[in-house]
């Protein structure tokens, strides 16, 4: 792979403390009191110019979530959250509306930079060979909770595409808010994702309508700024009859001592025809040598092929946060219907992962594909955890599972927990599952043709998450490459 | 002299295999190791390579002069050390072309050279692999994964050809090969040979010498070279055994 060499160059950069994109950037913020209360929520739907319908929707999934209790049934291990010593709610102070990027906060658009994250879409294209003309990508960035600029929104809107921050769709297009919001991710879901429906922040909204295929990448750009803060992002796609739409989600967040809660919902709805592919890069602050000061990742992402042939796909490189908690799931609703998970999650130092995915097979001749790649190394624990199941009227409903686990060293932990339920004997489940070690013979091999430590374990790794790297849009899989070889500093010799 | 190696001793695991090696090669000499099994062969090319686990406890190793005792194997790699290895090893889903690459730029870096380009490189492994009959679908597959034992040493020679080391050592190439493969492996290995490049042939059979034919061949018995002579000391360990010299070295 011709980007190794500059992923390994990249590692070198990297400083004794590690995680280069622990900084903290001067803005003014405003903030909702301290702790969760219906107060709390009024609050939010206040600074959001909410009108009552979403406040009413938000409270009862607040009082619902009043009930919940927090799952325990994750390999994982963290001590207990006190949820009324957050804040759920900071947005950079604005002066006044912006009309373009030009008014965005200097500061911020140097935050971006010092990121990496070309805000401006000409940037994220340079150096990149288009096959037919040139593919664009439109970024909605977010910075803490408030998007603070849109770009491409005219393209957009000629083409039908709404692309906007959930905040505006709530003002903008209630009726199609109100008809997609909580219908994949119910509020009564599950302890994070109800407590997302009651605080939410913002997040973008996407619809495509009837025939139209998108005609650019929709991306935003998702960072943590404030201290102390819980990011609750909402983001609902929605590919109507024959509608095509790739959207492209990457985060990195600044060091901070006190754990960060994150508890995003992301809804996605392809009807008959339409397909949808999202694909996340996450690599968010994976806390100290001790484990300490890391982001909490609890998501709930969900696709529901509503409609017949429709297809969603899902691909995802996890490298950050303390804790993952997070499976990416399709309802095959649809007969003929096709959901795809593609996965690298790569665990170092004390993080730990159990993510996977659910494939809910209700239609008709529908059909699934799940590929996972699992790297720990450091004293970390990744867990792969999935389900394929097949209602009873599920005729011919086909997976293919493909399940491999990478050790670096010997102090990690992979554990690999797949959950198979067939109700129709027409079913055909495969699962296949491998768990491999980077030997030190092949270490040796690799360093006896010249290579360091670091270049063989890169050079391994990148091998061994190949299937899956393909499966990502280009701006995607060299940015992926890099922090795969970031994340895994510091594993070997 | 390319390569001294005076008095060494190594243990590997507490248990002494090499007792007091002494081995001269010059520059562009191939020097034949033969020896029972058992007699320290292998450990000795992994010496040279500094495979971890291997703890020289007493004597050198020089290279052009300089010890290399206190480099790591990629430094080694660097100063032009090249093992090819008894039991190449696989490395999934690492095609053999971007192995290939990353170890030569890898190397070339520590020498303070520049990188190749991509076109060079592609032109250069072009040439290279045609020479030795490897086919364009060879070096797009992972590196060893499914390659047949021929397959596997052939895709030693190719490296070797690739990375142009200043010594060579070859660990029982002929083992695991019919005699179509041991063929085409010794012509690729007779074609490098050059008044620049120093090559360790080691090997349990005489037969392998009918290929490549040495300059010189050295015996190692029980950790130490027991006897050296020109290639002919091959043959007549051919027809005698090694019996003669374990007793000897007892």
């Amino acid at each position: 792979m011709p980007a190794v060499q500059e992923t390994v160059d990249r590692v070198r950069q990297i400083d004794v403390d590690q995680y280069k994109y622990g900084f903290v950037t001067d803005v003014e913020s405003e903030k909702a009191p301290i702790g969760l209360s219906e107060d709390t929520v009024r609050y939010i739907s206040d600074k959001k110019n909410e009108p009552a319908w979403m406040l009413e929707w938000r409270l009862e999934a607040f009082r619902r979530w009043l009930t919940m209790r927090e799952p325990t049934w994750a390999r994982v291990d963290y001590p207990k959250i006190d949820y009324q010593n957050a804040y759920y709610y900071s947005a950079p102070k604005k002066k006044k509306e912006l009309a373009s990027l030009d008014e965005v906060d200097p500061e911020i658009l140097a935050t971006y930079a010092k990121l990496g994250i070309p805000l401006r879409e000409q940037e994220l294209l340079a150096g990149v060979v288009r096959p037919e003309g040139e593919r664009r990508v439109a970024v909605d960035a977010v910075f803490d909770s408030v998007s603070v600029a849109t770009t491409f929104k005219e393209e957009l809107k000629r083409a039908g595409v709404i692309f906007m921050p959930m905040s505006e769709a709530i003002r903008e297009h209630p009726d199609l808010v109100k008809k997609y919001l909580g219908s994949v991710v119910p509020t009564t879901d599950n302890f994070f994702a109800t407590l997302n429906s009651a605080v939410f922040s913002d997040g973008s909204f996407v619809y495509v309508p009837p025939g139209v295929r998108c005609p650019m990448e929709l991306s935003t750009y998702f960072r943590i700024n404030e201290a102390n803060t819980g990011q609750f992002e909402r983001t609902l796609i929605i590919a109507d009859k024959g509608a095509y739409v790739s959207y492209l989600e990457g985060c990195t967040a600044p060091m901070r001592d006190e754990n960060q809660l994150h508890a995003a919902v992301v809804e996605l709805v392809a009807h008959d025809d339409a397909e949808i592919k999202y694909s996340t890069v996450q690599n968010w602050y994976p806390g100290d040598a001790d484990g300490k000061g890391g982001i909490f990742n609890f998501v709930t992402k969900r696709g529901d092929c509503r409609g017949a042939r429709s297809k969603i796909s899902w691909t995802q490189v996890e490298t950050g946060s303390a804790i993952t908690w997070k499976y990416p799931s399709c309802i095959l609703r649809g007969d003929h219907s096709r959901g795809e998970f593609y996965s690298i999650a790569i665990s170092n130092g004390r993080q730990q992962v159990d993510s996977g995915t659910k494939m809910i097979h209700l239609g008709k001749n529908t059909t699934s594909r799940i590929i996972s790649k699992g790297i720990s190394a450091g004293k970390s624990n990744n867990t792969y955890r999935g389900l394929v199941t097949a209602h009873r009227k599920a005729t011919n409903a086909r997976n293919f599972t493909n399940c491999d686990s990478l050790l670096i060293g010997d102090q990690c932990g992979a554990h690999t927990v797949p959950y198979i339920e067939a109700k129709n004997s027409s079913a055909v489940f495969e699962h296949e599952a491998s768990t491999s070690k980077i030997s030190e013979d092949m270490l040796f091999y690799c360093r006896q043709r010249g290579m360091s430590a670091e270049e063989a374990t890169a050079l391994v790794v990148n091998g061994f998450v190949k299937d899956v790297l393909q499966q990502l849009p280009m701006e995607f899989a060299v940015e992926a490459q890099k922090l795969i070889s970031i994340s895994l500093e510091g594993s070997v010799g | 002299m390319l390569l001294e190696i005076k008095n060494l001793h190594v243990e590997v695991e507490d248990k002494e295999i090499l007792n007091g090696l002494t081995l001269s090669v010059e520059k562009g000499q191939v020097a034949a190791i033969m020896g029972p099994n058992g007699s320290g062969k292998s450990t000795l090319a992994y010496v040279l390579a500094g495979k971890d686990n291997y703890n020289v406890t007493e004597g050198d190793i020089l290279l052009d002069g300089e010890s290399i005792l206190g480099m790591a194997p990629d430094e080694r790699a660097a100063k032009g050390v090249f093992l090819a290895f008894q039991y190449p090893v696989e490395v999934p889903g690492v095609a053999t072309m971007t192995f290939l690459r990353t170890a030569l730029n890898a190397q070339r870096k520590l020498r303070g050279e520049p990188e190749y380009s991509t076109p060079d490189f592609l032109k250069l492994v072009r040439e290279t692999s045609a020479k030795l009959g490897v086919s364009q679908e060879h070096l797009r597959r992972a590196v060893n994964v499914g390659f047949s034992g021929g397959e596997k040493k052939r895709n030693e020679i190719l490296q070797m050809a690739i990375l142009q080391p200043r010594l060579a050592v070859l660990d029982e190439t002929d083992s695991g090969l019919d005699i179509d493969a041991l063929k085409t492996v010794s012509e690729g290995v007779n074609r490098l040979r050059s008044p620049d490049r120093s090559m360790i042939v080691i090997t349990h059979y005489q037969r392998l010498l009918d290929y490549i034919v040495p300059d010189v061949v050295h015996v190692l018995a029980k950790g130490r070279v027991v006897k050296s002579g020109g290639k002919e000391l091959a043959l007549e360990l051919e027809a005698k055994g090694y019996a003669q010299f374990t007793d000897e070295a007892a």
